[in-house]
């Protein structure tokens, strides 16, 4: 504070104003989106008061609040399992995108050959899929793996299938010069060249792994017994329990908000010292 | 000094010859033609033309990152020549990126599957020989374009080859660095008697670093003419800016100058 205060003797008016700036941009940052939210949060609890809305139509903020701490028990037990669900679609989508993005760069014929069908997979509806999963496959665990796995898997692949082909041209001679093999060009070249295009994947994938269970379980649900979070919002969905279903869906949020913070820091971690995208403006 | 030429060639044994090498692009582009060449242990020759004379063709067709339409390399008698004695410096860096200084250097052994512990005397003799010593642990990105420079030619010695082939490593680097760069390069070149082919389009470095310049000319690509730069080595500063320096700067440069008039067709800059 002193080094600004010192200099600020000394700033002509333009750059004081820059200063100035600079720290108030830096304040409101933080300080705007959460005034906003509290805004919100007031509103909500305001419009139910005001308008006499029941709590079973709409519950008050505090009454949502209320039934997070007094149903925690059973809410955070349905949590475990949809984040079991999405942590292993998740590993899963990593070994299945990596994998098949390493098989994809052994060869252009590989890659165009088995290219489309990662993509039928893809743009096809889950929702859509789901019925046949469910004639396949007994297992209640499996079936919602393999659904959160299709949706989660395809933006690691084609990430990954990218950065492994965007090596430098003069780096791979480099390789070849040295007398590289195929598995050391892999190791020491094209995965670590891969890794900022599997980051950004990886986050995408986070997320879609988290819907991919919550609307596994939805599909699911009607059909069998699960006890992950979908099923308790279609349970407090058909006993009019509208604050159990608010609970549970903020609880949901968070989980995406959450895993997306956890999988920003790992990429940050990883990237910080080479990449662009993670350093910071110098000059 | 034994073997570095203390002026012009002609005195080390052959390295490499080649004979009648052509190459044509399957695009039609014929990018050299009847090339031939001979390269002697020791040397410090440059390759000086114009662009599309199909220099760096040359260079790539000697590291065996090409083959020739026809020709033939001829590696002391013996067609075909163990590729880790080559090392190769790109007009870029082009290091890792993820990797620091030391594990840039160490690459080339590591492929050849010696441990960080067993190349660590060589990687850091190396850096040391190119000024990098206590640069060990920063990554490329921290490092000014000169001192990327100075690890990829860290990284392609570090192997000891017996020849070094240059693509116009300083062409963009600013003067003052190119000319350290130079002087360091050739102080390294005489400490440790390798071959160095060097590809540039800067008639003062040729000058300054060969002790045999060709000069090539372009569409189709081949070699204009051969001289020998008649001067001392060690070179240096005071050899920059002698009389001698810049005569043989303007006899380079006439040269250069036909090569560029005796292409044939339409002239056209850069491809």
């Amino acid at each position: 504070m002193t080094a600004i205060e010192e200099h600020a003797l000394t700033l002509d008016p333009e750059e004081a104003r820059r200063v100035r700036q600079e720290r108030l941009e830096r304040i409101g940052r933080w300080l705007l989106p959460l005034a906003i939210m509290i805004l919100a949060i007031w509103l909500w609890d305001r419009i139910c008061v005001w308008n006499d809305i029941p709590k079973y139509i709409l519950p008050r903020p505090g009454v949502v609040l209320q039934t997070l701490f007094d149903d925690a028990g059973l809410l955070f037990s349905s949590l475990l399992v949809t984040l079991k669900i999405t942590f292993l679609s998740l590993l899963l989508a990593v070994i299945g995108g990596v994998g098949l993005a390493v098989l994809f760069a052994q060869s252009k014929w590989v890659e165009m050959s088995f290219f489309p069908f990662a993509i039928v997979l893809q743009v096809t509806p889950i929702v859509a899929i789901f019925p046949l999963i469910n004639i396949y496959v007994d297992n209640q665990t499996t079936k919602l793996l393999l659904c959160a796995w299709i949706v989660a898997f395809f933006p690691i692949l084609s990430n990954t299938t990218l950065g492994l082909n965007s090596v430098d041209r003069n780096l791979r001679d480099m390789f070849k010069l040295n007398g590289a093999t195929r598995w050391q060009q892999l190791r020491y070249l094209r995965l670590p060249a891969a890794m900022p295009y599997f980051l950004g994947g990886l986050k995408i994938a986070g997320g879609l792994s988290l819907i991919g269970a919550v609307v596994a379980e939805f599909v699911a649900g009607a059909t069998g017994q699960s006890s992950g979070l979908a099923s308790r919002i279609i349970e407090a969905g058909y006993r009019l329990n509208a604050p159990r279903l608010f609970a549970a869906l903020i609880l949901i949020s968070f989980t995406g908000i959450l895993i997306f913070l956890v999988l920003s820091l790992i990429s940050h971690l990883i990237l910080r010292r080479w990449h662009e995208s993670a350093l910071k403006q110098e000059r | 000094m034994a073997q570095a030429p203390a002026s012009a060639s002609g005195n080390g044994p052959m390295l490499l010859a080649l004979r009648g090498v052509g190459k044509v692009f399957s695009n039609g582009v014929t990018a050299l033609s009847d090339v031939d060449l001979t390269i002697r242990e020791g040397d410090f020759l440059s390759l000086l033309g114009p662009s599309g004379c199909g220099k760096s063709t040359a260079l790539r067709l000697i590291a065996g990152l090409a083959t020739p339409t026809s020709g033939l390399l001829d590696w002391r008698g013996s067609s075909a020549f163990d590729r880790t004695n080559i090392g190769f410096v790109f007009q870029e860096p082009t290091l890792l990126p993820w990797a620091d200084v030391f594990d840039n250097v160490w690459l080339p052994l590591r492929l050849k599957g010696v441990s960080r512990a067993k190349a660590a005397p060589a990687v850091t003799e190396m850096l040391a020989r190119v000024h990098l010593t206590g640069f060990e642990n920063a990554v490329p990105r921290e490092l000014s374009g000169g001192m990327k420079m100075r690890v990829s030619i860290a990284r392609a010695m570090v192997t000891k080859p017996r020849i070094l082939l240059m693509d116009e490593p300083f062409a963009a680097l600013d003067e003052i660095t190119r000319f350290k760069l130079n002087n360091d390069l050739l102080e390294l070149w005489q400490d440790e008697r390798f071959t160095v082919v060097f590809v540039t389009h800067s008639v003062f470095e040729s000058v300054f670093l060969s002790n045999r310049v060709v000069v090539m000319a372009a569409r189709p690509g081949r070699v204009f003419r051969e001289f020998a730069v008649d001067a001392p080595y060690p070179r240096n500063e005071a050899f920059r800016t002698s009389p001698d320096y810049a005569a043989l700067c303007r006899q380079a440069s006439d040269v250069l100058i036909g090569a560029i008039n005796s292409t044939a067709g339409p002239h056209h800059d850069g491809h």
